[in-house]
């Protein structure tokens, strides 16, 4: 069986929190690990973060393009629209 | 082609004998000395005797080296262009087949370096 | 009443991109982008390109504006606070001085060259993702000597980069890397910086480095890591995506791609000796050996990587085995380099100490009690005499990597690695297999190799001794060069912190008074 791992990274800052908390909350199956000032995000398959979820967090409209602003890296093919920012990877 | 180009290209080398004034270049290594990083290079009238290079321009490179007044020059196992070589002292160095950028290894037996590691 | 629906994610990046692309009318394709076939590449259909971030150009200048503004408030904050004083020791500071000479012209040459692959592929994806990338490699070259710019003030060897990075011995091996790829075709050049640096790669360059400022308490090289890591995903997106797109295109793209994926690998590894020596011997507080992050980046995750690309008929890159031979030795035969030519260099160099040496012996257990102890604990017998020994005889230099051919051969660490071509009736000499390989494939290319060496003994770089060399290289002696030991970047840290007393004791004893 192939590694279909997918993971993000982000920087460990105030922007970058809800962002977290919204990722655990719309992902079972991903995995937190806290690094000096980064925290990376692994899922099996797929991971997504989703709009709606963010701004529920933070109470103001949100686009998932400002991702950018706190990206470290990541890893999966990545699928994007106004909506959800998704990386995925197999099947 | 022996580059990818749009055209027919050439390029021109920048190390031709010629542009060393009257000079070859000439790379030495001495094996298993490498407190020495690298070979040196060295640029040489090409009619210098090779025991001129042996005698006036070794020393001033390696004599440094601890190991360096133990040689023994008799034994001293010599290459050109990584084929066994025995100089000849008297002759010149484009005589006897050392041209420009050719490389010269020597290896003193019983000479490996301190600590016997090569260094 | 009609309301105007928000064009999607999708619709806006279509009309900003891709519809603004039209097909001429009145100049020929091939006048156009003329440099689309020389390199046998095929590409069928410019559509199958995938824009893996759909940024349109108003999002990017709206987040990169938002980076660049937390960015420089930082830096301003570190300025004021003096915080280059925060440093663990100021031997640290000689890696910023090798990557601002060595690595910030190369993100300034990078913003060249996409700027010229993108203008030269004829479909709008590469186009505009190339273009960003363009600005992308601008701004991390105006953002590193914006951050370096403050340890300007304090330490020796950074005032003058540009000027070295064009002259400098050690720094013509980064220099001509980038010629080399810049001088390539567009589809050359993507696979060479965007793949195999920028996705193979990127981690054993970046890593070392910002790690390496987070440890030893440089935090404006780290901001400036975050500010440009960001950048990063989208340049190793663009590198996986370029490969994939070429192998998808056309069968007889395959082994053309293979070949720039052996080379530029090779090319890259060479490259990369230099942060070899950082990570195990500048770092005063050191993150992983590079044997560790070797095995890490490139063993493990470039394994699974080319595990990936199987599939589409590419192995593994050539020589791979050679650099896992060579992991116990590389950073240490590099550091003996500039042991060895100290004198001539523009950043300081100095013995480890024995608690350094426990380290390397640990990380090494195979080679450096074995190899290398023996000449530092020589060396430091020489310093302990008042001596500190240089090499006085100027080196033979790889005619590809244009390294001094400190590298032995890949079974054999005692014997130095000699390799030769004849082209054209002038004999050519390379430190390895992988770096003759390259020079047999272009040959017209690389016997045009500035060889700094070569380039000193026809009288074109100043003069024929040591300080006219200098000179020409703006590079001050007693200041800029020679062991960090009797530096004024060393005695000024002393009297910071307050232990100028205890430096001047410690040295006075080195030196035998």
């Amino acid at each position: 069986m192939s590694n279909n791992a997918v993971y993000i990274a982000l920087q460990n800052n105030e922007d970058a929190r809800p962002i977290i908390e919204a990722i655990e909350r719309d992902n079972e199956q991903a995995r937190v690990e806290h690094f000096p000032a980064m925290v990376k995000i692994d899922a099996p398959g797929r991971l997504v973060v989703r709009r709606s979820t963010v701004e529920g967090l933070i109470g103001r409209e949100w686009d998932p393009q400002e991702l950018h602003i706190n990206l470290v890296s990541l890893s999966g093919n990545v699928e994007e629209d106004d909506d959800e920012f998704v990386l995925r990877r197999g099947a | 082609m022996a580059v990818n180009a749009l055209y027919d290209y050439h390029g021109v080398p920048k190390d031709v004998e010629d542009n060393f004034h009257g000079n070859q270049l000439v790379y030495i290594g001495w094996d298993r000395h490498l407190m020495f990083c690298a070979p040196v290079c060295l640029p040489l009238p090409p009619d210098m005797p090779f025991g001129a290079l042996v005698q006036e321009v070794l020393p001033g490179v390696y004599g440094s080296h601890p190991e360096w007044e133990r040689i023994d020059w008799s034994g001293v196992e010599w290459t050109l262009e990584q084929q066994p070589f025995r100089p000849d002292m008297q002759q010149g160095l484009r005589e006897q087949g050392i041209g420009h950028k050719s490389v010269i290894r020597f290896y003193a037996p019983g000479l490996d370096g301190i600590g016997g590691v090569a260094t | 009443m009609t309301s105007n629906k928000r064009m999607s994610l999708r619709e806006r990046y279509q009309k900003f991109t891709r519809d603004l692309a039209w097909e001429p009318s009145y100049q020929a394709r091939s006048d156009i982008y003329p440099q689309t076939d020389y390199e046998g590449i095929h590409i069928h259909d410019w559509d199958k390109w995938e824009d893996p971030f759909r940024l349109t150009v108003d999002a990017y200048w709206k987040y990169q504006a938002e980076k660049e503004r937390k960015l420089y408030s930082i830096i301003d904050a570190f300025a004021q606070n003096n915080g280059q004083l925060n440093v663990t020791d100021a031997r640290y500071v000689n890696a910023l001085k090798l990557f601002l000479t060595g690595v910030s012209p190369l993100e300034y040459a990078a913003h060249r060259g996409f700027a010229m692959a993108g203008r030269q592929f004829s479909g709008v994806g590469p186009q505009v993702a190339c273009q960003m990338q363009s600005i992308d490699e601008l701004r991390h070259a105006q953002t590193q000597i914006h951050t370096i710019s403050q340890y300007n003030k304090y330490f020796n060897g950074f005032h003058d980069w540009r000027h070295m990075h064009d002259r400098v011995w050690y720094l013509s091996v980064p220099k001509s890397f980038f010629d080399d790829a810049m001088t390539a075709g567009p589809f050359e050049f993507l696979t060479a910086i965007s793949f195999s640096f920028e996705y193979v790669l990127t981690n054993l360059l970046f890593m070392p480095f910002m790690s390496g400022a987070a440890y030893n308490g440089d935090m404006a090289t780290v901001t400036f890591g975050f500010s440009a890591q960001s950048d990063e995903s989208r340049h190793m997106t663009l590198g996986l995506e370029v490969v994939k797109f070429l192998l998808e295109q056309d069968e007889r793209n395959v082994p053309i791609v293979q070949k720039w994926i052996d080379k530029w690998f090779w090319r890259g590894y060479r490259l990369l000796g230099l942060v070899a020596m950082m990570m195990d011997y500048m770092l005063p507080k050191r993150v992983m050996s590079w044997k560790e992050a070797w095995e890490m980046y490139f063993e493990q995750n470039g394994g699974a990587l080319f595990d990936d690309l199987a599939r589409y008929g590419i192995r593994m890159p050539k020589y791979w085995e050679v650099t896992v031979k060579e992991k116990e030795r590389l950073s240490h035969e590099v550091w003996s380099i500039f042991y060895n030519y100290d004198h001539a260099a523009a950043f300081h160099s100095w013995l480890p100490d024995e608690s350094e040496m426990e380290w390397l012996s640990a990380k090494y257990p195979d080679s450096f009690d074995r190899y290398y102890r023996p000449r530092y604990d020589y060396w430091q017998s020489l310093v302990d005499h008042g001596e500190r020994w240089y090499n006085n005889t100027l080196p033979m230099l790889c005619q590809t990597c244009q390294i001094p051919m400190a590298f032995t051969e890949p079974d054999d660490p005692t014997t130095i690695c000699y390799r030769s071509s004849e082209y054209r009736g002038v004999k050519y000499h390379f430190c390895s297999d992988g770096c003759k390989d390259i020079f047999d494939d272009e040959p017209e290319k690389f016997v045009q190799a500035w060889l700094p060496v070569h380039q000193i003994y026809q009288g074109n770089c100043g003069g024929a001794s040591v300080p006219e060399v200098l000179e020409w290289y703006h590079l001050r002696d007693g200041q800029d060069n020679k062991d960090y030991l009797y530096s004024p970047d060393r005695a000024n840290w002393l009297r910071w912190k307050g232990q100028a007393g205890a430096g001047a004791d410690a040295h006075r004893a080195a030196v035998g008074e």
